[in-house]
Parts: structure tokens; C-alpha cells; sequence
């Protein structure tokens, strides 16, 4: 390959790493804000925001960008750049995704940490805030480190819109030089290492903020002696209180 | 915005055609996952590092590569090397290769379920490794993973427009064909997307009921 193709391949390289941090702001943002409107206590906060993850999960990614880039337009007279359009997509339907993680990780927090927040008559803003959330956000990381591999690989969807990711400029390259296989091994590769460095620093992440909660993530026998440490104070906590 | 039932009602022949497509390579994808991520999982329990080393690795490089590019790869790169398939056929090795390593994990995780004790009396009874696995482990592992496998259809049915890349006319290639020779965007698309959820959401609730039934 020359230079000049490499360089193609570099412009894609930027633009989809672009996309994935651009959207998975978005996603990072929906799935928050969805997941803990489903643990409200109006059921029509609940309904709707089931609604939506139902709608989102149910279709297809691919079906969401088509969506966007002709019917939105169309129909409604947004004519949206590529780059948000992809954006809006990708980060619509993960966030309806990551909005499962973050209610099964909220609900998954010791029913008594809640009860002791209100006994301490803290507001629900307050008990999400600095009660829920620290537990609860370490828990995801696993999830959200998966989810967020899997919106790399749905990035490589706007290719197929004709936007200048690293699919689209595997694309160009073959058909410049029809050598498929050698590009297609490397746009693979690219994207391998993409998701490799995305696994690393999520780990790091995860270590951070069980560090940040008293958490030691390193070894089991450790989180499991943690665990019991935490729920026997809590139980007489809340005796206490009744 | 301007709904014109005259398109879907124009659109619905090319709808089921492409349904048709769908769930036919849904079927077959789903079959050849299934059959092939079991032949890894036991292959990750091979006695030597020699096998389980290249198959950890092929499986997770193939989980962590979009499936859009594998499918491009088969696409593009097999006829080089002078294997020709149909379009449909490449997309469903692509989606049954690329699913075979996400159901791996699922076999793995059922095989690890099955209590110790199934093992050790497999011992006892002197029961050849053969039987063991037809007979004793395989049966109840397997029974544990059907709704996770479940799960893994109905995320391969949400990939499934991606062969349209490779100009298979399954439900969005017929809705993206039948939009541009008709200049109508908003129904096809509409009515596919609403399809999708019909058949996903009954589904994954039908898959939560199996799930309460089948793990205790």
C-alpha cells in the first residue's frame, strides 16, 4: 500500500474514533438518564422510559441510521450533518442497551443503603446521588465495557451511508488496489486494537472506582469479606433505626 | 409529514419476500452458531495449550471486529480465492461464525454449571469420556443455556440487515430498493422498524418465560 492510501485509512481511522466518542457520549447520557427513570417511583416515568428501551432494543441499529439519514429528513425537515446523524443513531439505540445495565446495577445495590438514606432524611436526589450511584456505577463498568466494544463495532454501520469511516476507506482502498484480503486483515486488525485499548482503560476505570468505594477488586476472597463486613454494619444500622 | 398507505400497501409484497430472506438466514445463522460454538467450547477444553491457545484467540478476535467487515471479507476475498458462494450463504457463514463465539462463552458458562459431583459420578460409574459428555454433561448444561442462546437470535435477527451490504434482498435491502425506485423513504423504513420490533419483543418475552420454566 502507498503512503497516500495509508493515509486514507488513517482519515478513517480518526473519523470512527470520532463517532465512538461522540456516541457514546450520547449513549453514556441516554442509558443514565433512561435507566434510572425506570427505578422512579411514578409508574408513568417507568412506562415510558420502558417504552422506549423496548422500541430502541427491538430494532435494528442499521434500521435506526437508515431512519435517521432518510426519514428524518423527509419527514420531519431535520436535515442533520453525518457525523451527528450517525451520532444520534448509534447513540439512541446503545443508550436503550446501557439503560438496562444501569437499572440491573441500581436494583442490584443492598435494599438497605435505600432505607438508611431515608431514615437520614436524605432527598431521592440526594440518596441517588451520593448514596445509589457510587455503589451502583463501579458494577456497570464490566457491562459498559462490553457495550462499549459492541458500539465500536456498530460504528462501522455508516459505512454503508456513505460516511468516511474506517470501513468506508477499506472500501476505497480496495477498489483501488483489489487486494482484499490484505485490507480487509488490516481494517480488522485496526479495529481489534481499538477495542483492546477500550478494554484496558475500562479496567483501569474499574479498579479506580472500586477504589474509590473501598473495594478491592484484585482478588475474590477480599470482595467477599468486604461484602459481608458491609451488609452485617448496615443490617445493625437499620435495627438501630427500627 | 404525509403518511401514504398507498406505499405500504404497495411495499407489503416486497416485505414478505424480504422476510422470507430474514428468517431464512436467521434459521440457518442461528444453526450454524450453535453447532460451531459448541465444537469451540469444547475445543477450549482441549488437555493442551497448543489448541485452546489458537482458539481463544481466533474466537476473540472475531468478537471484537465488526461484523459489517467480516462480512465484507468473505465477501470480497473468498471469490479470490476461487470459492464462490451465493450472497445469502456468505452473509449466513459471516453471522454464524461471528455468533459462534458470543455462544461459545454461553456453553462455556453451562458446562462450568454442571455441579462437580455429575463428574464424579461419571467416574465411579466407569463411564467412557465419550458418554460422559453425550450423556451426562452435555444434556444438562445444555438444558440451562437454551434462553441465553435464545437471546443470541434474537440479537443475530437485529444483524441481519447488515447483509444487505453485500446485496442480499432480505427485509431492509428490499425496503432500501423498493424506496429508491419509488422515491418514498418514510414507509419502508417505517414498516420494516416496526416489523423488527413485532418479532423481537414477543420473542424476548416468550424467551423469559422459557427461562423461568427451563432454570431452577
Amino acid at each position: 500500500m502507498t503512503s497516500g492510501l495509508w493515509e486514507l485509512v488513517l482519515k478513517g481511522v480518526w473519523v470512527t474514533v470520532q463517532l465512538l466518542f461522540l456516541s457514546s457520549l450520547v449513549a453514556g447520557a441516554v442509558s443514565f438518564a433512561v435507566g434510572v427513570a425506570r427505578t422512579s417511583r411514578r409508574w408513568i416515568v417507568r412506562f415510558l422510559a420502558g417504552l422506549y428501551t423496548e422500541v430502541f432494543r427491538g430494532t435494528s441499529a442499521l434500521i435506526m441510521i437508515f431512519w435517521v439519514y432518510f426519514v428524518l429528513p423527509l419527514a420531519f425537515g431535520w436535515q442533520l450533518v453525518p457525523m451527528w446523524a450517525g451520532t444520534l443513531a448509534l447513540g439512541l439505540t446503545y443508550g436503550a442497551y446501557g439503560s438496562e445495565i444501569v437499572r440491573g446495577a441500581l436494583n442490584a445495590v443492598d435494599p438497605a443503603q435505600r432505607e438508611g438514606g431515608i431514615a437520614l432524611s436524605f432527598t431521592p436526589w440526594q440518596r441517588m446521588r451520593l448514596i445509589l450511584l457510587p455503589q451502583a456505577v463501579p458494577e456497570m463498568i464490566p457491562s459498559f465495557c462490553n457495550l462499549l466494544v459492541e458500539l465500536l463495532k456498530g460504528t462501522a454501520l455508516v459505512s454503508i451511508m456513505g460516511m468516511g469511516d474506517l470501513t468506508f476507506s477499506g472500501n476505497l482502498v480496495r477498489l483501488a488496489l483489489q487486494e482484499s484480503a490484505e485490507i480487509y486483515a488490516y481494517v480488522l486488525l485496526i479495529y481489534f486494537a481499538i477495542a483492546f485499548v477500550i478494554t484496558r482503560l475500562m479496567r483501569a476505570l474499574e479498579k479506580r472506582l472500586k477504589a474509590g468505594v473501598g473495594k478491592d477488586p484484585g482478588t475474590e476472597a477480599a470482595a467477599r469479606e468486604l461484602k459481608r463486613a458491609q451488609t452485617t454494619g448496615v443490617g445493625a444500622a437499620s435495627g438501630g433505626a427500627a | 409529514m404525509n403518511w401514504d398507505w398507498g406505499a405500504v400497501r404497495d411495499f407489503m409484497p416486497h416485505f414478505w419476500d424480504g422476510l422470507l430472506v430474514t428468517l431464512q438466514a436467521l434459521a440457518l445463522g442461528s444453526v450454524i452458531s450453535f453447532a460451531l460454538g459448541l465444537v469451540w467450547a469444547l475445543l477450549m477444553r482441549a488437555p493442551t495449550r497448543w489448541v485452546r491457545w489458537p482458539v481463544g484467540v481466533l474466537t476473540e478476535f472475531i468478537r471484537n471486529t465488526p461484523l459489517l467487515v467480516q462480512l465484507f471479507f468473505l465477501f470480497y476475498v473468498l471469490p479470490e480465492w476461487n470459492i464462490t458462494f451465493s450472497a445469502l450463504t456468505t452473509g449466513v457463514v459471516a453471522i454464524g461464525l461471528h455468533y459462534s463465539t458470543y455462544t461459545m462463552q454461553v456453553y462455556r458458562a453451562g458446562i462450568e454449571g454442571v455441579p462437580a459431583g455429575q463428574w464424579e459420578a461419571a467416574t465411579a460409574l466407569n463411564l467412557p469420556l465419550r458418554r460422559t459428555w453425550t450423556a451426562v454433561i452435555l444434556p444438562q448444561a445444555i438444558r440451562r443455556v437454551v434462553p441465553a442462546l435464545g437471546n443470541y437470535v434474537i440479537s443475530m435477527l437485529k444483524d441481519t440487515p447488515m447483509l444487505m451490504a453485500i446485496t442480499v434482498l432480505e427485509m431492509l435491502g428490499e425496503a432500501r430498493l423498493y424506496s429508491q425506485e419509488h422515491f418514498q423513504f418514510t414507509e419502508p423504513l417505517t414498516v420494516i422498524g416496526v416489523a423488527f420490533i413485532l418479532i423481537s419483543y414477543p420473542a424476548s418475552l416468550l424467551l423469559r418465560a422459557l427461562e423461568r420454566r427451563l432454570v431452577r
